[in-house]
C-alpha cells in the first residue's frame, strides 16, 4: 500500500497530509489532522453525522476519499465560528435547545450552513428536505427546523 | 443529613426558566468528546469477529494464521474471558452475550476480537481467524419459538412462574401475571366484548452514535476505561465482575454521549476491549460499526399480543385481559413482564389481568428501549380501546376519560396511585384545539394515552462552593439529553444564586460514590434530589460559617436568597452575608464549603401522556403522512422546559419510526437483512411536522419541588394513536406494526375485495 | 489498493485495461465507497476520473445534451436548459440519496452500478439517452437499457468505461416525467420507478410514447406494452388503465426488504398513471 501525498485547504489553512490509498477524507480528518468534530455515525452516507463542506458543496466525508481532498477546499465544524464569536447557527442551535445529546449537531451545521449560503430564505419544507440527509434521534427534528430558521432571519437582517 | 423529600408548593427563580445549556459551546463547535473521539499513547485497534449464523455450535477456533498477519498485538477469545460469574445467571449471560463460549446464538454474536496496530491489520486478522460451525436449527418470530416442536434456545431452561415446573424445556423462560377481581364475571357483565391479536417487529434504538470505548488495563492490575455509556459506575462494577478486577482499580469515565434511549445501559463490547488491552499490554480502541450496533446490541422486543376488553353500554368498562409475548434474545429478562406491568395502568379496573411470556429466540439480547417494552402493551390496548369506543359510539377521548385512573384507584400492576396526570392529560386533549382542527381527504386522527412508571435509585453528588462563590457540581448520572442545565437550575434554586454561577459536570467512577444509571427517566428525577439534599448540607455549612463570622448561635442564623441572615431584631445591624462573602472567609472558618449526598432516590412520580395525531393514508400506495401531532404529558415540575418539550418530541419521533416504517427483517437463514440506516428507516428532518407540546404539571409529592420523570413516557403513545389515525382515515384496523406501505395497501385492497 | 488520477481519457481506459485485480472507476463515489467499507469487498485500483475536464461539464450539443461523467446530479438540477427540456430526468437524479449524496452522486455510477432500483435509469431509458463508452480501441455510443445486464452487472468490458451521457434533443411537443415510491419521504431506495416520455400529435393525442420501470426486475424494463396502450389516446381513464395493467404485467419482482411482489405490482401500475400524467401535462405545455 503506497500512501498517497495530499495538498488541501482545510477550514482556509494549508494542509499537507499522507495518507492510504484507501482512506476516507473522514478518517483522515479524525485520525490523521485532529478535526474530531465530524462523526461517523454510519460509514456508509446515510446519516450525515460526517458532513463537511467540500468546494462549496456539502458532502459525506466517509463517502469521499482522502485522497480526493488533493487541491480542494474543505470546511468543517472546527472553522465556522470566527474565533470566539459563534456562527448564527451555532448560537441558535444552542439558544432553541436543538441538541440533545449532540452527536449528530455537528453535521447538521454544516449542512445548514450548505443550505443558506445557497438559499438565505428557505421554507419549512426546503429546510426539512435539504436537511434530510442528518438524522437526529433525540429531538424529532423541531427545534432544529426552528432553529436554522431563525438563524436565517437573523442573518438575512444582517446582510440586509 | 436528615433530607425530607416532602413536595412543598413555592415561587421558583431558576426552576421553570430556560437557559442555555452547560455544554452548548462545546457541541456547537465540535469540541465535545464522545466515545470515539478520546486516544490514548500507544492505542491499538480492536475489531471484533461475529457470528454468521444465527445458532450454531462452535466446534473449533483457529487463531494462529491471524496472530501472524504483522501488526496484529492480541487475539481473544471466550479462554481469555474465564467465566468468573460464580452461578451468577444474568451475568454469565452477559459474559456470553459479549463473547460466545460453546454456541453462537444470534447472527452477529461475538467469537473472536483482534488488537493490532492499525484498522488495516485488524480487518486482515479477523477475515484469517478460522471458527468451525455446526450450524444448528434457529428461531426468529416470538409465536414460532413458543411452538412445541421449536428449536430449542438453551436445553436447560425449564418455564418459570408456573407451578408446577414443566417436565420439558421450552423457549419460554418465565411466565408473569399482574392484576386483580374476576376477569369471567367481569366479561359476563359486559354488553360488548372486544378481543384482538396484534404484532409489533423489532425495533432498535438507533441512536447516531456507534458503542465505543477505550481500554487501558495494567499490569498492577489497575484499569481505566473510557466509554459512552448511559451508566458508567455499572459498567464499572460489571466490567469488574467479568475480568476480575477491584472495583476501585478501575476507573470509568464516561465520554458525552451520542443517544442511548436504553440501549447503553448493558455492556456490549467494553469487557472484550479490557480483555484485549490486559493481553495486549497496551490501550485498545474499540468502536463498533453500525452494522454491528444493529446486529450485536439491543434491540426492543419483538411481540405478540392478545387484548380482550369488555365495557356496559354506558361506558363503564367491566373487565380487561391482556396475553402478552415478548421476545427476549437469546437470554432471559423481564421485558413481557414490564409489558404486562404496563398494559392498563391508565384505568381504573375492576377486574383486570395480565399475563406476560418470556421468549428466548435467535435474534440479539434486547436491551431497554425507552420505557422499554410499555409502547407494544399501549398499542395492543389503546387500539382495542379505540375500536370498543367505536362500537359503543363514544368519542374516544371521553370513553377513556370515563374510565381513567385517578388518585386512590388500585393500579393494575398493584399499587395504589397518588396524585397522577391521566385524567387531566385527557381533559387537555379534549380542550385541545387540535381535536377541532378540520381533516382533509383520505386524512384521519387518533389518539391514544401512554403510561411509564419512571425509576429513583443510588444517587450522589457532590456539591463544592468555590472561594469566589460560584459553585461545582459533580453528578454521577450521565447526561444524555441537557441534565448538566436542568441540575444547574436546581443547584442555583436551592442556594438562591445565578444558573450562570453553577457549573456542573459529570464525575467518573473514582472521584464520587455510586450512581445507578440514568434509566428509567431518573437522571433528572433523582439527580435533582440529592442535588436539592447536598444543597442545603452546604447551606447548613455555610451558615455555621456566618454565624462563626458573627459569633452568634447557628440557630439564629436563616439562609435566604443566596445570603446568610441574623434571624431576630436583636442582630439589627448585621448586613447578610452571601455565599460569596462567606465563600471568601472560608479558609479562616473551617476550610472548604462543600455538600454531599448520598440517597436512594424513591418515589419517582408515574407518568402518563395522551398524544393526539393526524395522518394522511394514500389509498393507492398504502403511504401514511404524519400531518399534525400533539403530544401532551405530565412533568411533575418541568425544570428546563426546553428539555421537556425535547423529550416529548424526541419520544414521539420514535414512536412515530416505529409505528410506520421500523423493523428488523430476518431472512429465512436467521441472518438480519438491514443493519444500517438505509434500511432500516428511522424518520428524517423531512418525513415529520412540527411536534407540538403541552406540559402539565402535577407535582410528584415525593420530590422537593414536583419533580417527575419526563423522558420515556412520550414513546407509549404514538403507536396507537396512528393506528386510530388510520382506522379513522380509511377505515382499516391496522393490527401489525409497523404499519408499513405494502401492510396498509395489503389491508386496503382486502377490505376493497371483500 | 492504488489511486491514480489521470488526466486523460486515454489513460483511464489503459490503466484499466491493465489493471491486475479489481478496478473501479471512481466519479462521486456514492456506491464505490459505501462497498469498500465492507470487509468482503476488495479493490485494487481506483482510477479517479475527475482531474478530466470534460468529466465534470454538461455541453449542449446540435443532437442534445452531453453530460460528462463525473458531472454531479445537484448539477444537473442547476442547468436551466437541462432542466426545461427534460425535467424527468433531472428529477430522477435529484432523488438519489441526501443532499450529500447530490453533490457527489452521478448519473453515470447510477447507471454502471446496475442497480434494478437505480432512479436515474428509467428516467434515462424514457428519455431514450445513450451511454458514450471509451475504450483503448476508441469510443462507441451504446443505449443505456444496453448498459447493465442484471442486479450489480453491466455490459461493459475491461477497459471500458462510460465518458459521458447522451440525451437526445427534446422533440416538440414531448414531454418526460419520473416517479419512484419509498416509504419515507427522502433517503431510501426506490421500491418501485417508474418513467414516462411521451410526445403528442398536434391534436394532441400520443404519437409516441416511451415508458421504463425501475425496481420490478433484474434490470430496468422497457415495456413496449405499456406504451403501446397509452400511443393514440389522450390519456382517458381507459388507457390510464390499460398503461397500469401493462406495468403490472411487465413487471417480475420479487419479495425483499423493501417490498412484496403484491405491493411492487400494484404500485408500478398507480406511479405510472401518475407519471404519464404529468409528462402529459409537460408535452401540453411544449
Amino acid at each position: 500500500m503506497v500512501s498517497v501525498p495530499v495538498s488541501t485547504t482545510i477550514n482556509s489553512d494549508e494542509v499537507e497530509f499522507l495518507c492510504r490509498a484507501d482512506e476516507s477524507l473522514l478518517d483522515v480528518l479524525r485520525n490523521r489532522l485532529g478535526l474530531m468534530g465530524a462523526k461517523e455515525g454510519c460509514g456508509t452516507g446515510d446519516c450525515g453525522a460526517c458532513s463537511v463542506i467540500m468546494d462549496g458543496r456539502i458532502v459525506c466525508s466517509c463517502l469521499v476519499l482522502g485522497a480526493e481532498a488533493e487541491g480542494r477546499t474543505i470546511e468543517t465544524i472546527e472553522g465556522m465560528a470566527d474565533g470566539n464569536e459563534l456562527h448564527p447557527l451555532q448560537k441558535k442551535f444552542i439558544e432553541h435547545a436543538a441538541l440533545q445529546c449532540g452527536i449528530c449537531t455537528p453535521g447538521f451545521l454544516m449542512a445548514a450552513k450548505a443550505l443558506l449560503d445557497a438559499n438565505p430564505d428557505p421554507t419549512e419544507e426546503e429546510i426539512r428536505f435539504w436537511l434530510a440527509g442528518n438524522l437526529c434521534r433525540c429531538t424529532g427534528y423541531d427545534k432544529i427546523v426552528r432553529a436554522v430558521a431563525d438563524a436565517a432571519q437573523e442573518m438575512r437582517g444582517k446582510r440586509a | 443529613m436528615n433530607f425530607d423529600p416532602t413536595y412543598r408548593s413555592q415561587k421558583f427563580r431558576s426552576v421553570g426558566t430556560r437557559p442555555r445549556r452547560p455544554d452548548g459551546i462545546d457541541k456547537v463547535t465540535g469540541r465535545a468528546r464522545y466515545g470515539a473521539d478520546f486516544n490514548m499513547p500507544g492505542q491499538l485497534v480492536g475489531r471484533i469477529l461475529r457470528s454468521p449464523h444465527a445458532h450454531a455450535r462452535i466446534v473449533r477456533i483457529d487463531t494462529a494464521r491471524a496472530e501472524a498477519v504483522k501488526g496484529v498485538k492480541a487475539i481473544v477469545t471466550a479462554s481469555d474471558l474465564p467465566d468468573l460469574t460464580n452461578g451468577n445467571q444474568s451475568l454469565f449471560n452477559i459474559l456470553d452475550n459479549c463473547m460466545a463460549r460453546s454456541k453462537v446464538l444470534y447472527d452477529g454474536h461475538a467469537v473472536a476480537a483482534v488488537a493490532a496496530i492499525d484498522a488495516n491489520a485488524a480487518k486482515q486478522a479477523l477475515k484469517l481467524i478460522e471458527v468451525e460451525y455446526e450450524v444448528l436449527p434457529h428461531v426468529v418470530d416470538v409465536d414460532a419459538a413458543m411452538l412445541p416442536d421449536a428449536p430449542l434456545i438453551d436445553k436447560t431452561l425449564f418455564t418459570g412462574g408456573v407451578e408446577p415446573t414443566p417436565e420439558t424445556p421450552s423457549n419460554v423462560a418465565l411466565r408473569s401475571e399482574f392484576g386483580h377481581g374476576d376477569i369471567e364475571s367481569g366479561f359476563a357483565q359486559a354488553d360488548i366484548v372486544v378481543e384482538r391479536s396484534y404484532r409489533t417487529e423489532q425495533t432498535h434504538q438507533g441512536y447516531i452514535e456507534p458503542h465505543a470505548c477505550v481500554a487501558s488495563c495494567n499490569s498492577d492490575g489497575t484499569a481505566e476505561l473510557w466509554v459512552c455509556t448511559q451508566g458508567h459506575f455499572v459498567f464499572r462494577q460489571t466490567c469488574a465482575d467479568l475480568l476480575g478486577l477491584d472495583v476501585s482499580k478501575l476507573r470509568v469515565t464516561s465520554s458525552e454521549i451520542g443517544g442511548g434511549f436504553g440501549g447503553k445501559t448493558h455492556v456490549w463490547v467494553e469487557p472484550v476491549a479490557l480483555a484485549l488491552s490486559r493481553k495486549a499490554g497496551r490501550p485498545v480502541k474499540l468502536v463498533m460499526s453500525r452494522e454491528e450496533v444493529f446486529r450485536a446490541s439491543g434491540p426492543t422486543s419483538a411481540t405478540s399480543i392478545d387484548v380482550k376488553i369488555g365495557a356496559r353500554k354506558d361506558g363503564t368498562i367491566t373487565a380487561a385481559a391482556a396475553n402478552l409475548r415478548y421476545t427476549n434474545g437469546p437470554y432471559a429478562d423481564i421485558w413481557a413482564e414490564l409489558g404486562a406491568m404496563t398494559s392498563f395502568a391508565c384505568y381504573d379496573l375492576e377486574n383486570v389481568k395480565t399475563v406476560g411470556f418470556e421468549v428466548l429466540v435467535n435474534r440479539p439480547k434486547v436491551a431497554a428501549y425507552r420505557a422499554p417494552s410499555a409502547p407494544m402493551a399501549a398499542f395492543a390496548v389503546e387500539s382495542t380501546i379505540d375500536e370498543l369506543a367505536q362500537e359503543l359510539g363514544m368519542d374516544p377521548v371521553e370513553f377513556r376519560i370515563q374510565n381513567a385512573a385517578s388518585e386512590g384507584t388500585k393500579s393494575s400492576y398493584g399499587p395504589v396511585y397518588g396524585p397522577i396526570g391521566i385524567g387531566p392529560t385527557l381533559e387537555a386533549a379534549q380542550s385541545h384545539p387540535h381535536v377541532k382542527a378540520p381533516l382533509g381527504p383520505n386524512q384521519g386522527r387518533g389518539m391514544a394515552c401512554g403510561f411509564w412508571f419512571n425509576f429513583g435509585g443510588q444517587t450522589c453528588t457532590d456539591l463544592n462552593v468555590n472561594v469566589d462563590g460560584t459553585v461545582t457540581l459533580a453528578v454521577g448520572t450521565v447526561d444524555v439529553g441537557g441534565s448538566r442545565a436542568s441540575l444547574s437550575l436546581i443547584a442555583a434554586e436551592e442556594l438562591g444564586i445565578a444558573y450562570e454561577d453553577v457549573k456542573a459536570v459529570v464525575a467518573d467512577t473514582a472521584t464520587l460514590g455510586y450512581n445507578d444509571m440514568t434509566d428509567g427517566s431518573r437522571g433528572t428525577f433523582s439527580s435533582s434530589m440529592a442535588t436539592i439534599s447536598a444543597a442545603r448540607n452546604a447551606i447548613g455549612v455555610m451558615r455555621h460559617r456566618a454565624a462563626l463570622q458573627w459569633d452568634i448561635p447557628v440557630e439564629d442564623v436563616t439562609w435566604e436568597d443566596g445570603n446568610a441572615k441574623a434571624s431576630g431584631e436583636k442582630y439589627g445591624n448585621l448586613s447578610p452575608l452571601s455565599i460569596k462573602e462567606i465563600a471568601a472567609a472560608s479558609g479562616n472558618t473551617g476550610g472548604p464549603i462543600a455538600g454531599h449526598s448520598e440517597m436512594v432516590a424513591d418515589g419517582a412520580g408515574v407518568s402518563f401522556a395522551t398524544h393526539i395525531c393526524d395522518v394522511e393514508v394514500d389509498p393507492e400506495t398504502g403511504s401514511t403522512r404524519i400531518v399534525r401531532y400533539t403530544v401532551i404529558q405530565d412533568a411533575g415540575k418541568a425544570v428546563h422546559p426546553a428539555y421537556v418539550e425535547g423529550q416529548y418530541q424526541g419520544g414521539a419521533a420514535q414512536g412515530i419510526g416505529w409505528a410506520l416504517n421500523e423493523e428488523y427483517i430476518y431472512g429465512e437463514d436467521g441472518r438480519l437483512q438491514n443493519p444500517g440506516f438505509l434500511d432500516y428507516r428511522i424518520p428524517v428532518c423531512s418525513d415529520l411536522p412540527m411536534i407540538d407540546t403541552q406540559i402539565l404539571e402535577i407535582p410528584n409529592p415525593n420530590h422537593p419541588y414536583g419533580v417527575r420523570g419526563v423522558g420515556e413516557t412520550s414513546i407509549v403513545p404514538p403507536l396507537a394513536a396512528i393506528a386510530n389515525a388510520i382506522s379513522n382515515a380509511v377505515g382499516i384496523r391496522m393490527t401489525h406494526i409497523p404499519m408499513s406501505p405494502p401492510r396498509i395497501l395489503a389491508a386496503l385492497n382486502r377490505e376493497r375485495n371483500q | 489498493m492504488r489511486y491514480e488520477r489521470p488526466k486523460t481519457t486515454a489513460e483511464v481506459t489503459n490503466l484499466l485495461a491493465g489493471a491486475v485485480g479489481r478496478a473501479f472507476v471512481l466519479a462521486g463515489g456514492t456506491d464505490l465507497l459505501v462497498r469498500m467499507k465492507s470487509d468482503d469487498f476488495e479493490v485494487d485500483l481506483v482510477v479517479d476520473i475527475k482531474a478530466i475536464p470534460s468529466m465534470s461539464e454538461i455541453s449542449e450539443t446540435a443532437d442534445g445534451f452531453e453530460i460528462g461523467a463525473a458531472v454531479p446530479c445537484a448539477v444537473l438540477g442547476e442547468n436551466k436548459a437541462l432542466v426545461a427540456a427534460w425535467p424527468g430526468v433531472v428529477e430522477a437524479a435529484n432523488l438519489i440519496g441526501s443532499t450529500q449524496i447530490q453533490g457527489r452522486c452521478t448519473i453515470a455510477g447510477n447507471l454502471c452500478n446496475a442497480s434494478p432500483a437505480a432512479d436515474s435509469v428509467p428516467a434515462m431509458v424514457a428519455a431514450g439517452a445513450h451511454a458514450r463508452i471509451a475504450s483503448p480501441d476508441g469510443a462507441k455510443i451504446v443505449a443505456v437499457e444496453e448498459i447493465p445486464v442484471g442486479p450489480g452487472e453491466t455490459s461493459l468490458k475491461k477497459g471500458e468505461f462510460i465518458e459521458a451521457i447522451l440525451i437526445p434533443k427534446r422533440s416538440p411537443r414531448s414531454g418526460d416525467a419520473y416517479l419512484r415510491f419509498i416509504p419515507r419521504t427522502e433517503m431510501d431506495i426506490a421500491v418501485v420507478g417508474a418513467g414516462v416520455r411521451l410526445t403528442l400529435d398536434e391534436q394532441g393525442g400520443i404519437e409516441s410514447a416511451r415508458v421504463a420501470l425501475g425496481a420490478v426486475g433484474p434490470k430496468v424494463v422497457l415495456s413496449e406494452e405499456a406504451a403501446r396502450a397509452i400511443v393514440g389516446s389522450k390519456l382517458e381513464e381507459a388507457a390510464l388503465d390499460a398503461l397500469a395493467e401493462a406495468c403490472s404485467a411487465a413487471s417480475t419482482p420479487i419479495d425483499d426488504k423493501r417490498g412484496t411482489v403484491e405491493f411492487r405490482k400494484h404500485v408500478v401500475g398507480v406511479l405510472a398513471r401518475r407519471a404519464a400524467k404529468l409528462a402529459y401535462k409537460r408535452a401540453g405545455e411544449n
